[in-house]
């Protein structure tokens, strides 16, 4: 008994220096830019970069986009699958779960030979459609987490019967959808749009080669050609990765603590 | 003109018929159930009558429009369900109020006739509440609210009280019958409680393996069901495997025993081996009176039950069940006594088909 709680102990020590160790070797040394002392000129010299901030700001945008896009392409998805074709739900959950075994160097090669200049459908013309197609990209990628989040948000209500409900009460399918389904899987959408949100801010790949001026590749290049402020920047990406987290965290419970009186 | 019509109505999912031939007419303001166990398609035809299933073949009507091909939400019916019907995003009044905002009803339309609803389920103090800060019983009388809100053609409970404990199903049942006769609506009530279905409806449709197999009043069913499902199904009749000896004086053989019914039993030939039922509370301990039946047997069990005392009395094949009331006065007999029991022509009643 002792001994096992020992190894599990030890277990966590090991995990957690394993993560621990290296995030407190970036953090240090990013403070080091100043010589001799700590300070934060590294960050502050990453928040004055207007890149940091363009970057940044085009990420953000292009993040919430992504999530736009992916909720309205997922809840109606998931929501018509759960009601009317349940048998579908392995191939639907198959597809979803393609963008996690595809690279996404593989993707993006294939979005540029089919939506190349010179194509039928040329979305990198422009800087605006290449936009385009790169915030459609990222909701291929945030994909499997969105569809989970979504899915597991609506199985946990009676999507038929609120329906049907619905139905009897004179409501069509928009309406069923946006004022009854919807606002009851919120915490679960919510939740996959963090998800979103953070996989779509430290993104590299698609960005890079679609050569748009997203966060992901400003961390590379600052990383090529600087020392501390890449240090800062990894900070400043897991600090915002963990605030999605925190939110998802939060809303959860906030949802948790409001259904607590149906208990009593 | 019966205001809610199914023309032989038939249900068939591959090779599966859910529903066989179903045919009947409801009255403006009927309360009818339909009664039977789970899998007769029951459900299923009161789905067609909603609009979630398309017959596959047949026709339905109401207030004499054919709505067999209509949408659920063009149909102007209000439904019911088990539960988790109540939208748990809204509050009890947006819960009542959702259909007439769909109807685009103004504000204070709506407004007033929520007051309405919530005063009709005794629940005004409800309207600010969400569905999951009430009680089981609750929702369902908010549910029951909604449903009705819109002022609907026909008013349709798929088994709205099976998921409640079996004191609040009794006064909801009662409410709900009481707002139903209020409002003269028209309403169709499936369940698999006879008790429920009996102290209720105006009429009982008895389904059975996608069959209808009675179709009558409460009174007409309970003491005169037409075959051994319905006999089984409701109620607690004994069934017997009889012999037909006479069609005619109406002598049937009970394991050798004779007993007459004065009920017709026209349609069967002599030596026919038929169901026959008796109702527990009609046999008593002791001989009756001339012209009545009786039969001889042996005591197998006596449960006390308080009020009531069951006996099982075992003939030779067959063994009939009845009750008798307590009487301090009057010990109950001990098991294996042999006693005569008596019950008189009119209980006992031979069913269409042979026993199983």
């Amino acid at each position: 008994m002792k001994e096992s709680r020992l190894g599990a102990w030890l277990a966590l020590i090991i995990g957690t220096l394993y993560f621990v160790v290296p995030l407190i070797g970036t953090f240090e040394f990013s403070l080091r830019m100043r010589r001799g002392t700590y300070s934060f000129d590294a960050y502050r010299v990453v928040f004055s970069d207007p890149r940091f901030q363009a970057s940044f700001g085009y990420s953000t945008v292009l993040a919430i986009a992504t999530i736009i896009v992916g909720v309205l392409l997922v809840v109606p998805t998931a929501y018509w699958v759960q009601l009317r074709l349940p048998r579908l739900r392995p191939v639907v959950e198959f597809l979803t779960l393609l963008p996690l075994v595809i690279p996404a160097i593989v993707l993006v090669f294939g979005y540029i030979r089919i939506y190349g200049s010179s194509s039928l459908i040329p979305f990198t013309a422009n800087e605006r459609s290449t936009d385009l197609l790169l915030t459609f990209s990222y909701v291929t990628l945030a994909l499997p987490y969105m569809y989970r989040a979504v899915d597991t948000g609506l199985r946990a209500i009676d999507v038929r019967t609120l329906t049907e409900a619905a139905e009897t009460l004179g409501a069509g399918w928009p309406r069923i959808l946006f004022t009854v389904i919807l606002p009851n899987v919120r915490m679960a959408v919510l939740s996959g749009a963090f998800l979103t949100f953070a996989i779509v801010i430290g993104e590299f790949t698609m960005a890079s080669l679609l050569s748009r001026p997203a966060f992901g590749p400003y961390l590379q290049l600052m990383g090529a050609n600087r020392a501390y402020e890449p240090s800062a920047l990894a900070i400043i990406a897991f600090v915002v990765t963990w605030a999605c987290m925190g939110l998802i965290q939060v809303f959860g419970r906030g949802k948790a603590a409001a259904r607590r009186p149906a208990g009593r | 003109m019966a205001f809610l019509e199914i023309e032989k109505a038939r249900k068939v999912y591959g090779a599966n018929t859910v529903v066989q031939t179903f045919e009947l007419s409801v009255q403006r303001g009927e309360f009818v159930s339909f009664l039977g166990p789970s899998g007769c398609g029951k459900t299923t035809t009161l789905r067609m009558v909603a609009g979630f299933e398309i017959p596959t073949s047949g026709t339905i009507r109401i207030n004499d429009r054919d709505v067999t091909h209509l949408r659920p939400n063009q149909r102007k019916v209000g439904m019911m369900f088990q539960a988790y019907a109540l939208f748990p995003n809204m509050t009890v009044a947006e819960n009542v109020g959702f259909g007439l905002k769909v109807a685009k009803a103004p504000a204070a339309e709506i407004k007033s006739r929520v007051e309405e609803m919530l005063n009709l389920i005794k629940l005004p103090q409800m309207a600010g509440r969400y569905p999951y800060q009430l009680s089981g019983g609750q929702q369902q009388r908010v549910a029951l609210a909604r449903a009705l809100a819109n002022k609907p053609q026909v008013l349709l409970l798929d088994e709205p009280l099976s998921a409640l404990d079996a004191k609040i199903r009794i006064s909801l049942r009662e409410e709900i019958r009481a707002v139903q006769r209020e409002l003269g609506i028209t309403t169709i009530y499936v369940t698999h409680d006879q008790e429920e279905a009996l102290s209720m409806s105006d009429r009982v449709v008895v389904m059975s393996e996608g069959r209808m197999e009675q179709v009558g009043t409460p009174f007409e069913i309970y003491n005169f069901p037409r075959t051994r499902f319905v006999a089984s199904f409701v109620g607690t009749l004994n069934i017997l495997k009889g012999r037909v000896l006479d069609p005619k004086s109406g002598r049937i053989s009970l394991d050798d025993q004779e007993v007459v019914t004065s009920r017709g039993i026209s349609d069967a030939q002599a030596g026919e081996i038929r169901s026959v039922a008796l109702r527990p509370e009609a046999v008593a301990i002791g001989r009756n009176g001339a012209g009545g039946n009786q039969l001889q047997g042996t005591i197998e069990e006596v449960a006390f039950l308080g009020a009531v005392v069951r006996i099982r009395m075992r003939l030779r094949e067959s063994a009939i069940h009845f009750d008798t009331f307590n009487n301090p006065s009057v010990p109950p007999p001990e098991r294996g006594q042999s006693v005569t029991v008596g019950f008189s022509r009119e209980d006992i009643l031979v069913l269409e088909g042979a026993p199983s």
